[in-house]
């Protein structure tokens, strides 16, 4: 600004920073500090709000499967439902990437161009069914049907340990939750995924079609190694959305705090299922117990987020440097 | 015609002819039918799998057989690619069917006129009007919290901070919200604003949770817009003198409102739905409560909750009308946020 008006004298040039201008940068940039300060926030109430409950505990926090802050001594961990959390949405992401990753690749290469924004659009129409209604479908109709796989892996893959169900009993399992899950995490993983695709050069895919590439060749030659960064934190972002996906899950699982390994038994909890079902019967111990175990869930999930963004954001910079 | 389908043969190596996907796919599907009834693997989920499966191996083979690896993997790899596209929308449409048909059936002007006051959990009748109220009361106040707060980080994101240290910051940081799980927003509210300010569990709490989960919503979306508007409007205006938030206010932002509103709408849409804050911060209510400052509030998404957790058939019967309800909500939002955008397109065309 000073170079453009160095040799006007000041009564022409005017006062260069108005009081309209003044207030609203400030209004902005106060707004995008508001965001900043929400998530400080939110890290801030959540620990102070935990310290109660963490006194009061007399089990290890982080090695204990039990869950009864309220009884004295109160006793409470995060052992089962960490394991919980873990094992549904790494079965969930077991599902969905691979799935995800096709449609995206069906979308961005393998669709014809005039449908391809159209297919996508209904694609993206899984992530708006809001959640409450994948629990319910979830519970009155997938997981009836989902009786008869689970009894065939026992059958005939029961030797592997996790597909071992001693009771007979199918319902209300992990493995349940995790294939709703697997279905909620799919649109995230597809939308952010078919993004990094369409980034890809087109000069790259021609120039493997033209030298006489099949179009899988194409793919595995051209596309993917282009894209791998993004579809990692594409898988990422996805399982960050299942570490904290809550009501679907808490309505196919039952409050049961228990480590596991045979997935497809009854039982098991995740942190976002635990807050949402032990919530209306918990006392004051034990709501400041939920809170410290939500205190957890938040920073697993940012840890995630951050990790994940921080590659897409990288890469952003660098192609915006090209 | 045949010489010179034999030079493209020639020149191409020999290929599978058209038919070739088709006919395996019904050879698979009649050996899936026979096979079914002589081994333990049966019924209609079971037979759709190992057709499936025939077809990949056959088809493969085939391909193999004619065409050489390099096709066969090819072929395969397509396959693949278009099955999990076709995998992908058996849930949606699984799922939008049965709440057509199970919330069909009991979905009536009264189950919208009336509220579940005095209906006990055995009884039939009673609706999802309290509830209505409460989603549309609470997604206004949570719109009128998170809207301009949305926007104006989205402006200091485009308009000044552009490459700042800061700007990189809290843009980062947007996209991390994104990513907060529903609950800890829920958790957040709780602890700080009822617990630690003494207010009680009402519609507004809920209200405050959900502006938390729209926030970044909107700004991604804002953003987005204000990126396309083209800078030689903003020039004009700063050349003609305007001051720069006058140029945001009367050019840029009326430029991009259409795009804005239908981001707006889209985060509406997504936060409508959400069932798990609200638990944490309105209580589940039966009753009509139009003052969302004061009282236990009913939402669509916690009244599917507690009619589930009823478990009693009238009361799974309004957990599907409500679920319907919830589905027609977020469908006119969306389809109105479409609207939106193809008019105000079409008019800048």
């Amino acid at each position: 600004m000073t170079k453009l008006g160095a040799g006007v004298p000041d009564s022409i040039q005017g006062s260069v920073v108005r009081r309209g201008d003044l207030v609203f940068r400030r209004l902005a940039k106060g707004a995008g500090l508001a965001v900043l300060v929400v998530l400080a926030a939110i890290a801030g109430f959540l620990v102070w709000r935990s310290v109660p409950g963490l006194r009061a505990n007399t089990a290890n926090f982080l090695t204990s499967t039990a869950w009864f802050p309220d009884q004295s001594p109160s006793r409470f961990g995060i052992a089962a439902i960490a394991f919980g959390t873990v094992v549904t949405a790494a079965l969930a992401l077991l599902i969905a990437v691979p799935i995800g990753f096709g449609v995206a690749l069906f979308i961005a290469f393998y669709a014809p161009p005039k449908l391809a924004t159209a297919l996508g659009f209904i694609v993206d129409l899984l992530a708006a069914v809001p959640s409450i209604i994948f629990g319910l479908w979830g519970l009155q109709v997938l997981m009836p049907h989902l009786g008869g796989l689970q009894r065939w892996l026992n059958d005939h893959l029961g030797f592997i340990p996790i597909f071992h169900n001693s009771l007979g009993i199918y319902t209300k399992s992990l493995f349940v939750a995790a294939v709703v899950l697997g279905v909620m995490v799919l649109p995230t993983v597809s939308a952010i995924s078919r993004e990094i695709f369409l980034k890809v050069p087109h000069s790259n895919v021609e120039a493997a079609l033209a030298l006489g590439a099949t179009r899988w060749e194409t793919m595995r030659m051209a596309v993917l190694p282009f894209s791998r960064p993004g579809m990692i934190s594409a898988a990422m972002l996805g399982l960050g959305r299942a570490l904290g996906e809550t009501i679907a899950v808490a309505l196919i699982l039952s409050a049961l705090n228990v480590v596991n390994w045979h997935v497809t038994e009854p039982g098991g909890n995740t942190f976002a299922a635990n807050i949402a079902l032990g919530w209306n019967e918990a006392g004051p111990i034990g709501l400041s117990a939920l809170i410290a175990s939500g205190l957890v869930l938040f920073v697993l999930t940012l840890v995630v987020n951050v990790v994940a963004r921080s590659i897409i954001w990288r890469r952003a910079e660098f192609h915006e440097g090209l | 015609m045949t010489t010179l389908t034999l030079a493209t043969g020639h020149l191409q190596g020999r290929r599978l002819p058209r038919a070739a996907a088709p006919a395996t796919a019904l050879v698979a599907a009649a050996l899936a039918v026979l096979l079914g009834q002589i081994s333990p693997v049966s019924g209609v989920a079971g037979t759709t799998c190992v057709a499936v499966v025939l077809f990949f191996a056959g088809y493969t083979a085939l391909s193999f057989a004619v065409e050489g690896s390099r096709h066969a993997i090819d072929r395969l790899a397509s396959t693949l690619i278009y099955a999990s596209f076709l995998a992908a929308l058996v849930p949606l449409v699984w799922i939008l069917s049965t709440v057509l048909v199970r919330g069909g059936r009991v979905l009536s002007a009264g189950f919208l006129g009336h509220s579940m006051r005095g209906i006990g959990a055995d009884a039939t009748g009673g609706g999802v009007y309290h509830a209505l109220v409460g989603t549309i009361e609470q997604v206004l106040l949570a719109t009128v919290i998170a809207v301009p707060i949305g926007v104006l980080t989205a402006i200091y994101l485009v308009e000044y901070g552009r490459h700042s240290k800061l700007s990189k910051a809290i843009g980062f940081f947007v996209d991390v919200m994104t990513g907060v799980p529903s609950i800890i927003a829920g958790l957040f509210v709780y602890s700080a604003f009822i617990v630690s300010l003494g207010f009680q569990r009402t519609g507004l709490a809920g209200a405050l949770a959900l502006s938390i989960l729209m926030i970044p919503v909107v700004v991604r979306s804002t953003e987005e817009m204000l990126k396309i508007v083209p800078s030689e409007l903003r020039e004009a205006a700063y050349a003609l003198g305007v001051p720069k938030w006058r140029t945001i206010l009367r050019v840029v932002i009326p430029t991009a409102i259409g795009g804005i509103t239908t981001g707006v709408m889209l985060a509406i849409a997504r936060i409508s739905g959400e069932t798990a804050p609200l638990l944490l911060t309105t209580f589940l209510s039966q009753s009509i409560n139009f003052n969302p400052t004061s009282g236990p509030q009913a939402s669509i998404p916690t009244f599917v909750w507690d009619q589930i957790g009823s478990a009693t058939h009238p009361a799974l019967d309004r957990a599907w009308a409500g679920a319907l309800v919830l589905i027609l909500f977020v469908a006119v939002l969306y389809t109105t946020a479409r609207l939106i955008a193809w008019v105000t397109g079409g008019a800048r065309r």
